[in-house]
């Protein structure tokens, strides 16, 4: 089986076993076998689920290190709109634009800019004849991975478009190679992530053919020296040089759940729903059609939307506070949608489903499976306890069916097993004329 | 499960409305499990869904019954409700004979019905007053 990139992962040697994790994982995606909480890589989508709830530390994100600047000749920095909201009275952005930039970075190109470009271009694809309604964000990688394995019917309704991180690395990359003469492989485009899932995004991008963001390091760790560089800054007066045009509201309102709706403006036949539980919630409605009139749907798996991220660093409900009261210095909209820009944005993006969570590997097998399924699952506790290392006794009933796990793994089971077995032992041992299991001789 | 088909029964409470939805929600997880394509899914999920509310808005309660075999999904849903009076008024599109209060819900849009007809591939529908109701219908794949 192919190997997929994921940036969640297990550090083994902190790993204690505890299950904690695997009930919370929302794909049923992880198993503890020998004492180790594995992660089964075609169902993970690297939402983090697990990097939450682990009391320690065992689930862990990956990313590029700063180092991978030295591998260009020519570096921009793509943060997107929710780093802002990391840094206390930012009410400037220039400051943290010069900051990046005494990181390492040769420039700067905002990904708030590029959400709202596709604001602008989502408003024109909701008036278009091709709109399947409710159309559904792309944004969240985590949200398009997880229809594409659990609610294929929904795959149309995805919005057909880059998405902001993919616009800024294109458009970026553009423009840094007019401005610098190099080849655009001399230069990289390198995104400040607030998530294990646009980590995964920009190293394999869903249903595009090549990546067009060149890294992707995480926001916790350029943290520190991007604070000691802004206070090394202190201020800065007038606008600074930067790739884009700067964004106004809409552009930084992506950065929480409900700032990409809210830029369709037109429509207020939209929901806006985040955090992993709540977002399977209104799939599952959406897909048996719950909500007549729905245009528009905006899904982030994170709490709070991507200032909820796990490499973030600051509280997402504070954050959110910070961008609202940076959002509101700014114009509503500071972008014009061009032609050139339209035919950028407008991809051909094939999101396939992803048959990872069926029990066979077709039609048929599928269904002498599911049957074999429910017959072990009659014979089981039913308690879904966990012990076996699946998340439910269901799961363990599919790990059976698929020849990944033994009846005999569940302790319940063990422990009937166990105690037919020492009564066959004394009942033999009293007729021998010794001590039965409670010592009466 | 003899003669490999696969039967679910469901009691579908008149009483809590919060749980109404349930079943159709578990039909729907069983099929994916399963690999029924995602099409026949939806269809199934949709009528289900309708029909199950159907039990707890109009008739008080009632059950489903489904069964799978490979290639397609047979349901049932029964109730010894009120029953229709007029039942082609009460398929025709837009009828409701639901009370302001439950349309403030966001139900009673009279869509139920005429859905459930629209995304099966059969669809039967037998009522007496008094008696109560049944339908039987199938998506095929
Ligand atoms: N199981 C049932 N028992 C009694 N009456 C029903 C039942 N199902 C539907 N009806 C009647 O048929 C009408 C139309 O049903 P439907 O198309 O589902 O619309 P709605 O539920 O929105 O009213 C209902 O308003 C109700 O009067
Ligand atoms: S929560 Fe999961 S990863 Fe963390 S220690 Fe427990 S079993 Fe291991
Ligand atoms: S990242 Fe999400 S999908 Fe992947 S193993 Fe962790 S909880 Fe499961
Ligand atoms: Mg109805």
């Amino acid at each position: 089986m192919e190997t997929l990139f994921h940036s969640v992962i297990l550090d083994k040697d902190r790993c204690v076993g505890c299950i904690n994790c695997i009930k919370r994982c929302p794909t049923g995606a992880i198993r503890v076998r020998d004492g180790k909480a594995n992660i089964i890589s075609e169902r993970c989508i690297d939402c983090a689920e697990c990097i939450r709830i682990c009391p320690h530390k065992a689930k862990q994100s990956r990313y590029d290190s700063l180092d991978i600047l030295k591998k260009f000749d020519y570096t921009v920095a793509l943060p997107p709109p929710s780093l802002y909201a990391q840094f206390n009275n930012i009410t400037d952005k220039s400051i943290l634009i010069e900051g990046l930039k005494a990181v390492g970075f040769d420039d700067v190109y905002e990904v708030a800019t590029a959400a709202e470009y596709i604001s602008a271009a989502t408003r024109v694809f909701m008036n278009s004849t091709g709109a399947e309604f409710p159309v559904i964000s792309n944004a969240c990688p985590a949200v398009v991975r997880l229809i594409a394995l659990r609610y294929p019917g929904l795959i149309p309704n995805l919005l057909p478009m880059l998405t902001p991180v993919e616009l800024a690395g294109k458009l970026a990359k553009k423009l840094a190679v007019e401005k610098t003469g190099l080849p655009p492989e001399r230069i990289g485009c390198i995104f400040i992530s607030p998530c294990p899932a646009k980590v995964t995004a920009n190293h394999s991008p869903i249903g595009l053919e090549h990546r067009v963001v060149d890294g992707s390091v995480a926001v916790k760790e350029i943290y520190p020296a991007l604070l000691r560089e802004m206070s090394a800054i202190g201020s800065v007066s007038g606008e600074v040089s930067a790739l884009a045009v700067p964004p106004g509201r809409v552009g930084i309102g992506w950065g929480e759940s409900g700032g990409e709706s809210a830029a369709l403006f037109s429509t207020e036949k939209y929901l806006a729903a985040d955090g992993i539980e709540n977002v399977i919630g209104v799939l599952e409605d959406i897909e048996s059609k719950r909500y007549r009139g729905l245009e528009f749907v905006e899904l982030n798996a994170c709490p709070g939307g991507c200032v909820g991220g796990v490499l973030q660093v600051e509280n997402p409900y504070i954050a959110k506070a910070k961008l609202n009261r940076l959002a509101k210095r700014l114009p509503e909209n500071r972008v014009r949608l061009d032609a050139e820009v339209t035919a950028v944005v407008n991809v051909e993006r094939t999101v396939s489903y992803d048959p990872a969570m069926e029990l066979g590997g077709n039609a048929q097998e599928n269904y002498e499976r599911y049957i074999q399924l429910q017959e072990i699952l009659a014979g089981l506790p039913g308690i879904d306890c966990g012990s076996c290392g699946a998340p439910t006794c269901e799961a363990f009933a599919e790990d059976i069916v698929k020849g990944k796990a033994i009846r005999e793994n569940c302790v319940v089971i063990m422990r009937e097993k166990m105690e037919q077995m020492l009564d066959a032992f004394y009942n033999h041992s009293v007729e021998k004329g010794g001590c039965d299991k409670n010592d009466n001789c | 499960m003899a003669g490999g088909a696969i039967r679910f029964h469901y009691d579908v409470s008149g009483s809590e409305f919060s749980l109404a939805g349930t079943a159709s929600a578990d039909v729907k997880a069983q099929l994916k499990k399963m690999g029924v394509p995602s099409d026949a899914i939806r269809r199934a999920a949709i009528a289900l869904y309708e029909g199950e509310i159907n039990l707890v808005i109009h008739a008080g309660g009632g059950a489903i019954d489904v069964d799978m075999a490979p290639g397609v999904i047979n349901m049932a849903i029964t109730d010894e409700g009120p029953g229709i009076p007029d039942i082609d008024l009460a398929m025709s599109e837009g009828y409701s004979s639901a009370s302001d209060e439950v349309r403030n819900l966001g139900f009673g849009a009279g869509m139920g019905l005429p859905n459930m007809k629209k995304y099966t591939d059969s669809f039967d529908i037998q009522s007496q007053v008094g008696k109560g109701t049944s339908i039987t219908m199938s998506v095929r794949y």
